[in-house]
């Protein structure tokens, strides 16, 4: 306490400096630092380190480790390298640590040393292995640069999704540059790259020659650059020992710096204090340190939002305290709390020593239904473990079935996939996982399974009838539905069939069919059918005209009307048309035909089985009322008035009816009195009805 | 006449919203194909879409040529082209076989298909088959709730029917459920919801699941409806399958109104010209005579003409500045209601020409005679003869149907000489249909003696089981006893006579049919609205085979105003007829309710009957 500046050492003119220790590093290294690979991973993320990586002189007995690191040097994970040589560590914008190894195959790790997965960089990093690389951010994801055994250099922006592409070649490049880096712009990335005295700029389609603005002369070679996090400046160190600063564009200076110190440096990057418009980048040799400033800057860092916060939490199973500061920030549950939870059940799910049924349990428990949980999401993962009866277990907790039906077909649970997607009620659901199970199973299984849910059946149905009818007619015959096996010949009998021939077989197909569905009238119905398509195909050819595809009825009354009397009776007893139907028929034919004679010989040919009034009805109906009148008296008494009516006949209605009696009918009649004309008539009337409520 | 709302009558909420949601929507698909496009618009979405958008509208947003969508090639020289269609499969080959001639031309132009109100993952799967998927995109226009009247919306979806009642198809159960949750959307959620029939209770439990998981928009709203009903269209098919004898109903079944709107042709305009008029609570005529029993019609009619007439004689004794005023004020109303009138008076006298004729009495006679039971012989001739005549394939159809369900089926002998006598008559490819008509419980045959009952019973027990799915086809019929004639009597369904009806100031709901039949559907709204519940129903459910189908849910904290709770939703699934609207708005009047109606289509008998009909390809 004597003095409180005593570790303070002065830096330049107006300013101090003091060294402390602000986190311990739990490694036990010293000088061997210098020989690891090292990963920082940014925003105080974790720290990688690979000891022991492979040095030619190194005996290969000796494995490296993997160890990472907190930011605060707590470790978190060590694991022995049994892999192939690593050339580079690097940290993803997601903390997956990307260990890049020497042929081009990349390793996933999580914080904790979990093995995530691993892609290879291609075939042609393969074959000419890697020089260097460069592991970039931009807010796309995480990007990997590589510069290959034949100095050309292939990139991808974003290891997520992974595509590799291969920028032209540099000519002239023999070696490895004296530096280069990784400038991004648009969510497209570029290469700088110092060969020489010359900077060139590598884009997807060419390879440009650049020069900074206001560059000082006589630079034989550039030895180090850096560019800012934002991508927005670029510095570059030269072996004069200056510095130049400007935009990452480099067609603006913003400032420059002669250090007079030849050698090259170990380390170069921007650096800036938070919520400060100075920027200035920190040049570090092996016992100096250098910072060059001034570059007002007008962008600030984005921070951390609250999401990431809690993501970067998460990542670091601090699953409790990110709860609390969920529930003391209040955050909705779906943003905070549910999320955290869902997290830790997909971590709960991989540990491998606890049971499927403890695992479901005690993930249930906790979660219970907690709004936006899903657990569909949480068996995926645990799916992707290995663990399908879990995954399976956990779906059972998931409430909407529409949810569970992808990870079930991806399960291969297709059938319990059909059953969630009918329960979803959302057919297209349905009908997804039935184009599913077409291609997974044989066609009698496909077939059975259907057979058991007649809601996939009707739409599946539905689907074929429009576009696949060979396929229902197999759906019937699998499913020995005679019934619909006749309905659907019958169909095929007009819709497919246009010779006389095709029909009457696809007819005859029908009509076995509906025999074997013990439906006799429906086979009947259809060999009557081919029957009368017989015989019509016949009287086309023999009469001309049109009878194809006519009903029975219409087929005799076209006889009839084109004068084939004697045709159209033997076509009646053939088809046993009902006597009532054939007076109907013919009454109706010939009074079009205003066959007047012909009509009063077939009334008279026997008593008409549906009485007389018909025939008054249609004789006034073609306005014939000298022909309706013969009929009118014939009548039978129960329609006498009706008809009597009909020719306008009322005085002799009214007489009909004071005859009968008839209440019902003596108002009918005065209902058709009209005017003058008929005044005695209804006069009439009133006096049989006083007459009649007298007695 | 027309019963005047009584005063303190809710207000109905504003449905225009829908229309300006609807429009909005599709404007914002057209403007994502910048420029000029040629729409081509599938036949049955074309008076759907005149109500939302007119061809102005469409042309302000760069739509250039309106095409029908048909089986024809496009002769469209446009570098876009764009399909408005329902999803169906053969639209689908219609784009495809499109695309595919530009292709094979060598030619290259933008294709986008705009599904209404949904698309289906098949159809989808049919562009890729044909080879065009990724050359055509894909939109929705989610437009399923068309307000056709101030208390009238309609999905406009008429293919509902025959694809859920007859082919088992789930697919629009879905679209149901978007327009329900739009609804709650808009309006708030409904306190209290009732409903009867399998696809009711579907949707209404689907939806309650999207409602749950989309909660914070509806939570904490305040209700504007106050009940929701929904009812399957097959718990009542005996009401649909009846001649309408309301004037809009009778209108609709002399003349088709389509969308809202009908056609009246030369024969109602006494001009060469036919005049397509908007039949809604606007025209101020027509909405004095909608729900009015026909023969109350015209005489109504004529004196609102005589009415008329003597404010046109006014003119008579006025000097000039009376005149004036006269003809600045009252002229232009006095003629539009002399127009309106004129048309309507032309309707009438068409539809009277049409159906006071002896045939359409005895056909009236005889519907009530079915309904009541009484007669069944005589009946059955009357149908016989009526199919002998070939008087219309529809309407002999319908009345077989309406012989078979109120008496549970025919016997056994007239199943096979009526379908016999159908067949000759109307041409033998009607055996699909009578096949059809099976499947759906329209048109049976009587189970003889009581041995298959007992097995009827198991299975109808089956049915109402929750493994229901399981039962097949094959069954289903047979489970579908009507029992209309006891449910009948359990519902008074045939109001007794005691004098003559009168139709001018009805009574009960039966007024709709002449007073012979109260609507089986509405009196079924009736008596749950009235318990609050099904409570004390059991028998009626049972009997109409919907003892597990029939739901109630209450919302618990009742936030609900004591107006909003005299508004009722009511929603058929599989179409309501005019009628029905008619019997519950005299309900609501009697009653102080208002009723707000949802159907998947306006339908008529006709309309049921050409569904289930088969036609030669």
């Amino acid at each position: 306490m004597d003095c409180y500046t005593a570790n303070w050492n002065p830096l330049g003119d107006s300013a101090f400096y003091r060294k402390y220790e602000l986190y311990s590093m739990d490694w036990d290294l010293k000088e061997e630092l210098r020989d690891c690979l090292v990963a920082a991973a940014p925003y105080g993320g974790p720290i990688a380190l690979l000891r022991n990586p492979w040095r030619k002189e190194k005996p290969a007995s000796v494995r490296p480790v993997l160890e990472i690191y907190s930011a605060s040097g707590l470790p978190l994970a060590s694991l022995l390298w049994k892999s192939g040589p690593v050339v580079s560590l690097g940290w993803s914008a997601e903390e997956e640590l990307l260990c890049i190894q020497e042929d081009g195959v990349v390793l996933v790790y999580g914080l904790h040393g979990d093995f995530r997965r691993h892609f290879s960089l291609g075939n042609d990093v393969f074959q000419n292995r890697i020089l260097d690389t460069q592991i970039f951010h931009t807010e796309f994801g995480s990007g990997v640069a590589i510069l290959t055994g034949a100095h050309r250099f292939i990139l991808s922006v974003n290891i997520s999704e992974l595509k590799l592409r291969r920028m032209p070649e540099v000519p002239g490049l023999q070696s490895v540059p004296s530096c280069w880096t990784t400038l991004c712009q648009d969510r497209a990335a570029h290469i700088l790259l110092a060969v020489g005295p010359d900077l060139y700029l590598l884009d997807q389609s060419a390879c440009s020659p650049v020069t900074p603005s206001g560059l000082a002369p006589g630079v034989s070679s550039f030895l180090q650059m850096a560019v800012s996090f934002t991508y927005r400046h670029l510095a570059l160190f030269t072996d004069t020992g200056y510095i130049w600063m400007g935009t990452a564009s480099l067609k603006e200076k913003l400032c420059e710096f002669n250090c007079n110190i030849r050698a090259p440096p170990k380390q170069m990057v921007w650096c800036s204090r938070p919520r400060s418009k100075e920027r200035a980048v920190v040049v570090a040799w092996e016992r100096r340190l250098m910072v060059v400033g001034d570059a007002p800057e007008s962008i600030q860092y984005k921070q951390l939002t609250i999401q990431v916060l809690l993501d970067r939490l998460v990542l670091r199973r601090l699953y409790p305290l990110a709860i609390q500061i969920c529930e003391y920030l209040r955050l909705p549950e779906v943003q905070g709390v549910s999320r955290i939870l869902a997290h830790w059940a997909c971590y709960k799910v991989q540990q491998k020593d606890v049971s499927d049924e403890d695992v479901a349990r005690a993930i249930n428990q906790k979660l219970g239904d907690t709004p936006g949980v899903s657990y569909s999401d949480i068996a995926a993962r645990a799916y992707g473990c290995g663990r399908t009866e879990l995954a399976i277990k956990l779906l059972e907790y998931e409430p909407r079935s529409g949810e569970q039906v992808p990870l079930l077909l991806k399960m291969k649970r297709s059938k319990l996939a059909l059953s969630k997607a009918i329960e979803s009620g959302d057919t297209d659901l349905v009908f997804t996982v039935l184009l599913h199970l077409k291609n997974e199973l044989n066609r009698g299984d496909f077939f059975m399974t259907l057979r058991n849910q007649p809601m996939a059946l009707s739409l599946y149905r539905q689907f074929c009838k429009h576009q696949e009818l060979e396929t229902l007619k197999d759906l019937y015959n699998q499913d020995d539905n005679h019934q619909e096996l006749g309905s659907f010949h019958i169909r095929a009998s007009y819709a497919a069939e246009e010779r006389i021939e095709g029909r009457v077989a696809a007819l005859q197909t029908a009509a076995d069919a509906f025999y074997k569905a013990k439906n006799e009238f429906a086979a009947k119905a259809t060999e009557d059918q081919m029957r009368l398509l017989r015989l019509q195909r016949r009287l086309e050819d023999e009469l001309g005209g049109r009878f194809l595809d006519l009903s029975l009825h219409d087929t005799v009354t076209t006889l009839i009307l084109g004068g084939h009397n004697k045709r159209a009776e033997q076509l009646a007893r053939d088809f046993r048309i009902p006597d009532k139907r054939l007076w109907w028929l013919k009454l109706t034919a010939l009074a079009d035909l205003e066959d007047w004679e012909e009509l009063e010989k077939f009334s008279k040919s026997k008593k008409s089985p549906i009485g007389y009034l018909p025939f008054v009805e249609i004789c006034m109906k073609q306005h014939n009322k000298y022909e309706a009148k013969k009929y009118a008296s014939r009548v039978g008494p129960e329609h006498k008035v009706k008809a009597l009516l009909l020719v306008g006949d009322v005085a002799q209605a009214a007489d009909v009816a004071i005859e009968h009696r008839n209440e019902a009918e003596l108002s009918l009649v005065l209902s058709h009195c009209t005017g003058a004309t008929d005044g005695a008539t209804a006069d009439k009337i009133q006096r049989a009805r006083a007459q009649a409520q007298k007695k | 006449m027309a019963f005047p709302h009584r005063l303190d009558a809710p207000e109905l909420p504003d449905f225009s919203m829908l229309k300006r949601l609807a429009r909005d929507q599709l404007i914002y698909l057209l403007e994502q194909l910048p420029g000029k496009k040629d729409l081509f618009i599938e036949a049955d979405l074309m008076s759907p879409l005149d109500r939302i958008a007119n061809v102005s509208i469409l042309k302000q947003h760069e739509v250039d040529k309106l095409y029908k969508v048909e089986n024809k090639p496009a002769i469209s020289s446009s570098e876009q082209l764009c399909f408005l269609v329902r999803p169906r499969i053969k639209n689908m080959r219609y784009v495809a076989s499109l695309v595919n001639a530009d292709k094979s031309a060598g030619r290259t132009r933008k294709y986008k298909v705009i599904f209404s109100p949904q698309k289906f993952h098949a159809c989808e799967m049919v562009l890729e088959e044909e080879g065009v998927y990724g050359d055509v995109s894909c939109d929705e226009w989610a437009f399923s709730l068309l307000p056709l009247d101030v208390d009238l919306l309609s999905m406009e979806l008429p293919e509902f029917f025959r694809d859920y009642f007859l082919e088992g198809d789930q697919r629009w159960i879905n679209t149901v459920v978007q327009a329900l949750h739009l609804l709650s959307t808009l309006y708030g959620p409904f306190p209290n919801c009732y409903g009867i029939g399998r696809c009711a209770k579907m949707s209404y439990e689907l939806w309650r699941t999207l409602e749950e998981e989309e909660d914070c928009e509806t939570k904490g709203r305040r209700p504007e409806v106050g009940h929701i009903f929904l009812l399957d269209r097959d718990v009542d098919f005996v009401t649909a399958l009846c001649s309408q004898v309301v004037y809009e109903g009778l209108v609709d079944d002399t003349f088709r109104i389509k969308c809202g709107s009908v056609d009246f042709g030369p024969e109602v305009t006494s001009s060469d010209r036919s005049l397509k008029v908007l039949l809604n609570a606007e025209d101020k005529v027509f909405h004095e005579i909608r729900n009015e029993h026909f023969s109350n019609v015209f005489g109504f009619l004529s004196q609102k003409a005589r009415n008329l007439q003597a404010q046109y004689d006014r003119r008579r004794g006025m000097d000039i500045k009376q005149m004036k005023n006269f003809v600045s004020q009252e002229l232009k109303g006095l003629k539009q209601e002399h127009r309106l009138l004129s048309v309507h008076i032309g309707a009438c006298e068409s539809i009277m020409k049409k159906k006071t004729k002896q045939d359409f009495q005895e056909l009236i006679k005889t519907e009530h005679a079915l309904l009541e039971g009484f007669n069944i012989r005589e009946s059955t001739s009357y149908i016989e003869e009526h199919i002998d005549r070939q008087v219309s394939p529809i309407e002999s159809l319908r009345l077989m149907c309406l012989l078979s369900i109120t008496e549970n089926g025919l016997i056994p002998k007239d199943y096979r000489s009526l379908k016999t006598q159908y067949l000759q008559s109307y041409g033998p490819e009607h055996l699909l249909t009578f096949s059809n008509l099976r499947r759906a419980g329209l048109l049976t045959e009587q189970a003889p003696g009581d041995t298959l009952t007992a097995v009827e019973s198991k299975v109808s027990k089956l049915v109402t089981d929750k493994a229901a799915g399981k039962i097949t086809d094959a069954f289903s019929s047979l489970a579908k006893r009507s029992n209309f004639r006891a449910i009948s009597k359990k519902l008074n369904l045939i109001p007794r006579v005691d004098g003559e009806y009168d139709l001018k100031v009805p009574r009960d709901m039966a007024y709709v049919f002449s007073g012979a039949y109260v609507p089986l559907s509405c009196r079924i709204i009736e008596q749950v609205l009235e318990r609050r519940s099904w409570q004390g129903l059991d028998e009626v459910l049972r009997l109409l085979n919907c003892s597990e189908l029939a739901f109630t849910d209450m919302a618990k904290d009742d936030k609900a105003s004591s107006e909003c709770l005299r508004l009722v939703f009511v929603v058929f699934l599989g179409g309501c007829t005019f009628s029905e609207i008619s019997a519950l708005r005299f309900l609501g009047r009697e009653k102080g309710f208002r009723f707000i109606f949802l159907t998947t289509a306006v339908t008529n008998s006709a309309r049921l009957m050409e569904a289930m009909s088969e036609v030669k390809a």
